[in-house]
């Protein structure tokens, strides 16, 4: 990637800052004459409206933690005033916790579009462990988010899950109460939860300049797998880019806008709007839906520290993806049993959610065991199998030949054009 | 620590010592600059000053529980029926997932007996934290297939006694210290 400035300062003003600080010349290198595989699909839009989200999210909490009140007695009023006094304050609050949820949502296609593209592979593996660093942070976050308001759900669900890292044998006990600032679930850790909850957005914003950085090395992977080889293999990342990101963006902000305006309870539970109460567990008590899949694997699991630990690993394994994968064929494109095997994941991983959402018992405890156990398979023996006896479909020579391949030769497509 | 002094001569040179001199004392200064940032989260002074409470367990007639909250904490204290306690003494031990009386007025050996759940010559008391051994949860009373407590979270199911007996929870529900302070005001904690 030839990714070095050839930024010329056009004003006095531009050239007196750019020899001071270069910023406008990394600018320029990064978002502007950034080469830009020609053939990157609708797929790789997810990176931008995630950036977006990022953003959004961090501008409607900071309103909302102006009329914020972090302690228990007073904190779902003061929820409840959002929603009913406060200017737009319903608009905020809608944006910000369906905001999370569409969130998670755009995360995980982009995880499964790292996935089927074979986006984690060398060179791209810090890139890779980088964003699975940002998934972390964002599961932090937003379960500490959904304790704020300190309805039922809140509480049950700060109690439950503070509760895993007393599976911890020895210190688990310590861990607990440390984590509390108690001896259950109370107002200290409520403090300390908004404490974090408004720091760790912007932890992720540090991460995720380090992804962008580490992205801006080796450059984008594109559909085909096959690198840069050419400088008519790329188009500057302005305009082509910027206008494709733009684009998606708007049609994900429609969903967005659907959600928050049509349907903005419909990812909430009406057990929230109950003021906490540590006397009494909810019936059913399920996560937000982003966390099912991992909730399922947690129940799915009959000892209290193989559950936590096979919860922690769901995660986990997603780091060593890149090492896991034997094969040298990054596109699923052209590996006809991996991209079987890729979309059976997927609806293991949507089942799973599923299950997750269901009572845990009779017929849902016994798939949840299987679906389990088929999702690490699919991690430390599938994945690492396939690669050895594949025998992968030939790679077209260039970004450039697969994308004349199929629009036909430059002068044929201006012909149609 | 290596330095390129030391690697013609092999022997420890006053710059050596320097090194490792300030790299010790950064070492444990760092250590006691991060130990308040790390144990201001523990349980603060107000905290531990709840620790104990008294309850009046006089209008508490046999079959009829009470609920109260110590540390936080639910804390049941049910009156049992005969029909339970035999039940429960009918069970026996190699049939409980968790043999540990987990009760602090015994001691932390002993096993998990209907008398060691129970209180002290009082049999029909039983007083226990409140709080699923497995996630935290508040088990629901006399409900489930040992007539004891149900958790509504993940399906643990505890006998009469409070001992665990089906599902992911590892452990009995746990019994505080207490004591009778007369026949009908219980001192919990």
């Amino acid at each position: 990637m030839d990714g070095h400035s050839t930024y010329q300062p056009k004003s006095a003003a531009a050239r007196w800052l750019e020899s001071r600080l270069p910023v406008l010349g990394l600018v320029h290198s990064s978002f502007i004459v950034y080469p830009t595989p020609r053939n990157l699909n609708y797929w790789w839009n997810f990176g931008a409206i995630l950036t977006f989200m990022l953003a959004a999210q961090i501008v409607t909490g900071i309103v909302l933690a102006m009329h914020y009140t972090p302690e228990a007695t007073l904190a779902l009023n003061s929820t409840e005033a959002i929603m009913r006094d406060v200017n737009y304050g319903w608009l905020l609050r809608y944006l910000h916790s369906n905001g999370a949820s569409l969130f998670f949502f755009a995360v995980y296609i982009h995880i499964f579009r790292g996935l089927y593209y074979g986006s984690y592979k060398e060179p791209r593996e810090v890139l890779w462990i980088l964003g699975v660093i940002i998934l972390l942070l964002m599961i932090a976050t937003a379960f500490m988010g959904y304790v704020l308001p300190w309805g039922q759900m809140s509480f049950w669900a700060a109690t439950v899950i503070t509760n895993l890292f007393s599976a911890i044998p020895l210190v688990g006990r310590a861990i607990t109460t440390w984590l509390w600032g108690g001896f259950a679930v109370d107002n200290p850790t409520l403090n300390r939860f908004y404490s974090l909850h408004y720091l760790l957005p912007f932890m992720i914003a540090g991460v995720v300049v380090l992804h962008i950085w580490a992205l801006h090395v080796p450059g984008n992977g594109n559909p085909t797998g096959v690198p840069v080889k050419s400088k008519q293999d790329t188009v500057p990342f302005h305009p082509y880019y910027t206008v494709k990101d733009f684009f998606g963006l708007v049609v994900f902000l429609v969903l967005f806008a659907w959600v928050v305006f049509w349907i903005p309870n419909f990812m909430g539970h009406a057990d929230n709007y109950i003021p906490a109460n540590p006397l009494k567990t909810p019936a059913h008590i399920v996560p937000e839906w982003y966390f099912l899949p991992f909730y399922a694997i947690l129940r799915s699991i009959p000892d209290k520290l193989l559950g936590v630990i096979a919860l922690f690993a769901a995660i986990a394994v997603l780091v060593f993806v890149p090492w896991l994968d034997t094969s040298r064929v990054r596109s699923a494109t052209y590996r006809p049993l991996y991209r079987q095997f890729f979309w059976i994941f997927v609806v293991v991983a949507i089942l799973l959610g599923y299950l997750g959402s269901q009572p845990p018992e009779g017929v849902y405890v016994v798939l949840s065991r299987i679906c389990t156990a088929y999702y690490f398979i699919h991690f430390l023996i599938i994945l690492p199998v396939i690669g050895l006896i594949e025998r992968p479909k030939p790679l077209p020579a260039s970004i450039t030949e697969s994308v004349l391949a199929k629009v036909g030769t430059p002068a044929a497509a201006a012909a149609k054009g | 620590m290596a330095t390129s002094d030391t690697a013609d001569h092999g022997e420890p040179t006053r710059r050596d010592f320097l090194y490792i001199a300030t790299g010790a004392v950064t070492a444990v200064g760092t250590a006691l600059v991060a130990w308040p940032i790390v144990d201001q989260m523990n349980p603060d002074a107000a905290a531990l000053a709840l620790a104990t409470i008294e309850v009046d367990i006089a209008s508490v007639t046999p079959g009829m529980s009470l609920t109260v909250k110590w540390r936080g904490k639910p804390v049941f204290i049910r009156n049992r029926t005969p029909e339970e306690i035999e039940a429960a003494k009918a069970v026996p031990l190699s049939e409980l997932k968790d043999p540990v009386a987990r009760n602090e007025n015994v001691p932390a050996t002993a096993n998990a007996t209907d008398a060691n759940r129970a209180a002290k010559d009082k049999e029909n008391w039983l007083v226990m934290v409140g709080i699923c051994t497995h996630l935290g949860c508040v088990p629901l009373g006399q409900q489930g297939d040992y007539g004891g407590w149900f958790c509504p979270c993940h399906g643990s199911q505890y006998d009469t006694a409070g001992r665990i007996r089906k599902g992911p929870a590892p452990e009995n529900l746990a019994i505080p210290k207490y004591a009778f302070i007369s026949d009908t005001v219980l001192r919990i904690g």
